[in-house]
């Protein structure tokens, strides 16, 4: 059975949309897969990094419902290796920014223990503020 | 002595003052006077990616107009560095500076943005203690030793903010050696793994301690099996991580064994024969002392 991928002028929008915010060109990816080989977080994400970017270069914005780019820690472990120059935490920022642009946070302060509170450094909180919330 | 403007941070004041206090006293062996930037505030912690996103880019670069301001009313002579000791903050302000200098449009509205603050000349030059060690020299540090490190094996753990981006790094983001060289200067035996430069989870462990935790066991774990006796870093949030999480990876696996993690500027304060008085062990999660008795270091 052939299985026919479409790509609308939406899907073209939301590329345009994350190569413009990520400064990057998603399209130039050639899905070889070292980002993923070189992810600390691999084994706790529903896709890859690669799967993540041909999503993207495909506009198919069911990729925000990820988990993957909520979990990448932004160690720039991939963007170091990619042989295509490609910068994958900056894809994945611009994700996250598309959602959070939306005043929808992905981090619930209520919900922190308050002997975590209590136990976090700063330097935790604030970054994760920074990176979860709009 | 050299007087330099050093940037704390806002970790360095609180869980991480171990940190500071041993790396500005073990600075003063080296003739260098680490002087705090007046007024500095929070560089943000982590730099912004998006292309957009300017404003957060204000923080970090009005503190580098303190250190023009510095300049200006004779804290320090013609000194154009800034010294950073947090490898979060380090990494910020360093993209930031490098953000504007690269980018004219942004440069001219981020100084239009703080219009009543001086503008932003771009010439201040962000470096890492570790950069001043290395270009002040490790022979340097090693004639100031009078307790070496003897028997005592480190593993250093660099994590991401040092190392990458490449642009930023201070070392080859594959196989750094810059703690290594530090850490055999002061007599220590240096034990090296490939997890010296693996993500601990950072952030991630306000979201999910446990994400954070098995990372936590690898690293550890990994550098226990090559022989250390303790991990160093420069990250009071790789510290936190490292040190703090042993608690949850206990929970998680009972046959591990704890081990102690350093601050890098610790170990200089014990080899430079400071004792402990500037090393606020009592902040330390996994106590260092038993280590330092044990190698007749204290």
């Amino acid at each position: 059975m052939i299985k026919k991928i479409v790509i609308s002028s939406e899907n073209v929008k939301f590329l345009d949309k994350i190569n413009e915010l990520s400064g990057e060109t998603v399209t130039l990816c050639d899905q070889c897969g070292v980002c993923s080989g070189s992810c600390p977080m691999i084994s706790e994400m529903d896709i890859t990094p690669s799967q993540m970017m041909r999503k993207v270069q495909l506009g198919q914005m069911d990729v925000m419902d990820s988990k993957a780019m909520w979990l990448c820690a932004s160690c720039f472990a991939c963007t170091v290796r990619c042989p295509r120059g490609l910068d994958l935490s900056k894809v994945a920022e611009a994700l996250r920014q598309v959602k959070l642009r939306q005043a929808i946070d992905h981090i619930d302060i209520k919900k922190i223990p308050e002997n975590e509170i209590n136990r976090l450094p700063q330097i935790a909180l604030i970054s994760s503020f920074r990176k979860f919330t709009g | 002595m050299i007087k330099l403007p050093y940037y704390p941070g806002c970790t360095l004041k609180t869980s991480a003052k171990n940190f500071e206090i041993s790396a500005i006293e073990s600075a003063k062996i080296l003739d260098i006077e680490l002087i705090e930037l007046p007024r500095w505030n929070c560089c943000g912690t982590v730099f912004s990616l998006t292309s957009d996103d300017l404003i957060h880019h204000i923080a970090p670069i009005r503190n580098l107009i303190r250190v023009q301001e510095m300049n200006g009313n004779g804290i320090v002579k013609d000194e154009h560095r800034l010294v950073t000791l947090c490898s979060m903050c380090y990494n910020t302000l360093k993209r930031a500076n490098l953000r504007v200098k690269e980018n004219p449009d942004d440069f001219k509205k981020i100084n239009d943005l703080m219009y009543l603050e001086e503008d932003y000349n771009g010439n201040v030059e962000v470096i890492h203690f570790l950069e001043l060690l290395k270009k002040t020299g490790f022979e340097k540090v090693k004639e100031k030793v009078k307790k070496p490190l003897k028997n005592l094996k480190i593993a250093p753990y660099y994590g991401c903010m040092l190392l990458r981006p490449k642009e930023v790094g201070i070392d080859d983001p594959e196989d750094p050696t810059i703690q290594a060289e530090l850490l055999e200067s002061l007599g220590a035996e240096v034990i090296d793994n490939p997890y010296k430069k693996v993500c601990c989870g950072s952030y991630q462990t306000v979201q999910d301690k446990y994400v954070v935790s098995e990372l936590t066991y690898d690293i550890l774990t990994h550098a226990q099996r090559e022989g250390a006796f303790a991990i160093t870093t420069s990250c009071p949030l790789c510290a936190f991580n490292l040190d703090n999480r042993q608690k949850e990876v206990k929970e998680k696996h009972q046959d591990f064994k704890q081990i102690p993690v350093f601050y890098f500027t610790q170990l200089m304060a014990i080899a430079f024969g400071l004792g402990e008085k500037y090393c606020s062990f009592d902040l330390n999660y996994i106590n260092p002392r038993p280590l330092l008795i044990d190698k007749k270091l204290l």
